[in-house]
């Protein structure tokens, strides 16, 4: 009798820390099925009040995106293209419908950018420099929300709390550049931004089909 | 580089982008390595811009055998060029 109700709590244990393991973390089930090869970046909608945040940060996401094995359509082309066709700023842009994203550049997935800071921020004592932005992936056939994500950085961070992992390196190493950048240091803490927002984890998108690891995560 | 010729369009001009992609990808394919998407494609909409009609159809083409994701979209960059 003790052990079928030991074997039924132990059972009821079991569920609940499995349900719960289950319901960690942004579901990636949309993403996972859509599989996209391709990427249209559209140049990102701009919320700073630098000019250049929309296409410095354009400029940071192709390395990131096909790092994780997607084809990313270039960018400065994708954006001619646009105006080309009678639409000037990526406002305009973010306003193409799906369908026609799919039939001119034959992408898969778009990813839609906005740029919430980028600058230089003062604060009492000192000032630092923030990039933050978020973004969207939609797959162009059915419209669906494959991923949501959105990172921020500074230049004011130091290297703390380093795990040794891949991207943590890569930070470390952008940190160094954005010290050593003479011109516009908020492109440069556009680039780690941007490595954060277009990761694995967490919640980040998954590997790409040209990732000799597709399909392992 | 992408980033510079927004910005500063005047100290970065179309024939400088062009040596400096030409170099990288010299580079790239003395060390046998992959290209990034999109490298080939941004050349040639370079070599477009500076009249090297032909340059640009090669470049394009090449970013299509290389990436064959990008088939719908280099097929209408070389059908433009091509009018």
């Amino acid at each position: 009798m003790t052990s079928t109700i030991t074997r039924c709590a132990l059972l009821f244990l079991i569920t609940l820390l499995v349900g719960c393991a289950a319901s960690k973390g942004p579901d990636k089930t949309a993403l996972r099925q859509s599989k996209p090869r391709s990427i249209v970046v559209l140049p990102p909608l701009n919320n700073s009040p630098d000019v250049r945040a929309s296409y410095s940060f354009m400029s940071t996401v192709t390395f990131p995106l096909s790092e994780l094995g997607y084809y990313v359509f270039p960018v400065a082309l994708v954006d001619q293209t646009f105006k080309e066709n009678g639409l000037p700023d990526p406002g305009e842009m973010h306003q193409v419908p799906l369908k026609k994203l799919a039939e001119i550049f034959g992408a898969d997935a778009a990813l839609y950018i906005t740029v919430d800071r980028y600058g230089a921020e003062y604060q009492i004592l000192n000032s630092s420099i923030i990039v933050a932005a978020r973004a969207k992936l939609i797959d162009t056939r059915s419209g669906d929300l494959l991923w949501e994500g959105e990172a921020s950085a500074s230049s004011s961070e130091s290297n703390s709390g380093n795990s040794g992992s891949l991207l943590d390196m890569l930070i470390v190493s952008l940190i160094q550049q954005v010290i050593n950048s003479a011109g516009n240091q908020g492109h440069a803490v556009a680039r780690m931004t941007s490595a954060r927002l277009l990761t694995l984890k967490p919640g980040g998108l998954l590997y790409g089909p040209r990732s000799p690891l597709f399909g392992t995560d | 580089m992408v980033y510079l010729s927004y910005y500063e369009p005047g100290k970065h001009s179309s024939e400088s982008h062009i040596i400096e992609m030409e170099k990288d990808l010299e580079k790239a394919r003395a060390a046998n390595k992959t290209l990034p998407p999109g490298n080939y494609a941004h050349l040639g909409y370079l070599y477009f811009q500076t009249g090297q009609l032909d340059k640009a159809l090669a470049a394009f083409q090449n970013e299509k055998t290389i990436f064959p994701e990008s088939t719908i979209y280099m097929d209408r960059l070389i059908a433009q060029i091509k009018k």
